[in-house]
């Protein structure tokens, strides 16, 4: 059940490239990134590539397929045709370093202005106690690999590089969300409040909850319904709801809750 | 190496250092299609609901009254016989009752986080669909004035569940006949029960309202009921899109079902 198919690979790197057309061998189960790998060792081989795990864990192998964000090891080559020609580019958010793979380090910068975890003043290590219904929320946002298809695909960044200082990205929204829905984070205690901030500092009113984050995600977290308009609703409390902050005045609430 | 592509000059994705693609986007489905439904279907009922709104007649069909003119607040509504006609505004008052109402249905779908992603996709492209460009040179999303205003949507919500009880009781209304006795139902009253069985489900599904019934709390586990609460919104919530839409033809549906009923073109059949 093999077949040769037709692909086109950006090639090329900062300095400038184009999209190489090739012809490679298909077989029954594989996925993209196999026919990457079969390219390098037959035909391209300098191709540069970006992949680890082949499992869809690691989040390396992230680029564009007939262009959509998606993890080249969790593309099949059964979802296309076979007479159809299958473009895959390096993700064309990020500054691309050559060929298939791109400089992300805007993500680690990203993740270095969130605050992290605040450990509770009165607990030791060890004596964490939570229930599951107080941290299932968070979990969904544990199951992210970093893939970064969500910063790519948001329009925020992609279409407009001067927001990338303003704006943290659906990943790091989503890391605000989890650490403020956190059973045991003390940042308010300490005068942190991420609820602001992240409106803030952290750019979410740029969101205007498009859900691209949502559809790439290859863990299928639902970015937006349960992490970034949480976050809106949170930050409205604090910024845009009166009542809210009365009734947290009057009945000392909010640390507690 | 072979380039045939310089490096890009713009902004986006054509920024210098990104790869260079000429191409605003390279997606081979069909992403146009939602874009395009959204934008003739919102289209088709902001014609309609302007039209039906503007007319000020044809609205009331005893017992039956259209949901786009209830709570009827004006000294000009026809009379409605046990109905929500409260004339809070007076004679002065001389266009039609139903717009003084409009604002607050139409506040809550425009601010509401499923249609902000449909008008924003199809109406502003920004963008029009995941990965093809958008066209706007600048992008400030909801930081500024007005689109700052979004962040009201929970007022909205709290009208909204206001207006389902008035359309609630105004379905109930629809158990009597024209007389006003009561033991009867038409087909009116079923197209009546089912639209604001949507408007509810729609109402209760809307974000603002699972992070007011306990999306707020950080502790679930020492608020069991609001953490139950939450739960039933959120299974909800999961349909919000498919009930926006079901809950928008609904009202439109509606409307329209008085509208032929109350203009003579249609007679109500009658159930018992």
């Amino acid at each position: 059940m093999s077949y040769t198919g037709r692909f086109k690979v950006w090639r090329g790197d900062a300095g400038g490239g184009e999209l190489q057309d090739f012809e490679v061998e298909v077989n029954e189960g594989e996925v993209v990134l196999d026919i990457i790998h079969r390219l390098q060792a037959t035909q391209a081989h300098d191709l540069a590539v970006r992949w680890n795990c082949k499992a869809g864990k690691c989040g390396s192998c992230s680029a564009e397929i007939n262009g959509r964000p998606r993890l080249m090891c969790m593309t099949r080559m059964s979802v296309f045709d076979e007479s159809e020609t299958v473009t895959v580019t390096p993700m064309r958010t990020f500054p691309v370093v050559r060929d298939l793979v791109t400089d992300v380090s805007f993500n680690y910068t990203k993740a270095r202005e969130i605050p992290s975890f605040v450990p509770p003043p009165r607990l030791g290590p060890g004596e964490y106690r939570m229930q599951q219904e107080d941290v299932e929320r968070s979990q969904e946002f544990r199951k992210c690999i970093e893939c970064f298809l969500c910063q790519n695909v948001c329009h925020v960044v992609r279409d407009h590089e001067e927001n990338k200082t303003a704006f943290a990205g659906p990943r790091f929204l989503m890391r605000m969300a989890e650490l403020d829905m956190h059973p045991l984070d003390a940042a308010e205690e300490t005068g942190l409040d991420r609820k602001t901030t992240a409106q803030d500092e952290h750019g979410l009113g740029y969101c205007n909850i498009t859900k691209c984050c949502t559809e790439v995600c290859p863990e299928h977290i639902k970015i937006t319904d349960n992490a970034l308009i949480p976050l809106k609703e949170r930050a409205a409390d604090r910024k845009y709801d009166p009542l809210v902050w009365l009734g947290s005045v009057i009945r000392r609430r909010g640390a507690i809750d | 190496m072979a380039t045939t592509q310089t490096p890009g000059t713009g902004t986006g994705i054509r920024t210098p250092g990104r790869a260079s693609i000429p191409d605003r986007h390279l997606r081979t489905d069909r992403w146009w299609l939602a874009p395009t439904v959204t934008v003739a279907v919102l289209t088709a009922f902001v014609i309609y609901s302007t039209w039906r709104a503007f007319a000020n007649s044809d609205y009331y069909a005893a017992p039956y009254v259209s949901p786009f003119y209830s709570p009827c607040l004006a000294s000009n509504c026809v009379p409605m016989k046990g109905g929500a006609d409260l004339q809070i505004f007076g004679p002065w008052w001389g266009i039609s009752p139903a717009l003084i109402v409009l604002i607050f249905p139409l506040g809550f779908r425009l601010t509401c986080y499923y249609y902000r992603k449909a008008y924003y996709r199809g109406f502003w492209a920004a963008p029009p669909a995941c990965a093809v460009a958008e066209p706007h040179a600048k992008y400030s999303g909801e930081t500024r004035f007005p689109l700052i205003l979004q962040n009201i949507h929970r007022y909205f919500f709290y009208f909204a569940v206001i207006f389902a009880v008035i359309l609630s009781y105004d379905a109930v209304l629809g158990f009597r006949n024209a007389a006003g006795q009561w033991g009867h139902m038409g087909l009116g009253t079923l197209v009546l029960l089912v639209n604001i069985a949507l408007i509810w489900v729609y109402t209760l599904s809307c974000h603002s309202c699972r992070h007011i019934v306990g999306g707020r709390l950080k502790n679930f586990s020492k608020h069991p009921v609001r953490y139950r609460m939450w739960t039933w919104v959120g299974k909800l919530n999961a349909r919000h899109m498919a009930l926006a839409w079901a809950s928008l033809v609904s009202v439109a549906l509606a409307d329209f079902y008085v509208y032929l009923v109350a203009s003579g073109a249609f007679h109500d059949p009658r159930f018992f």
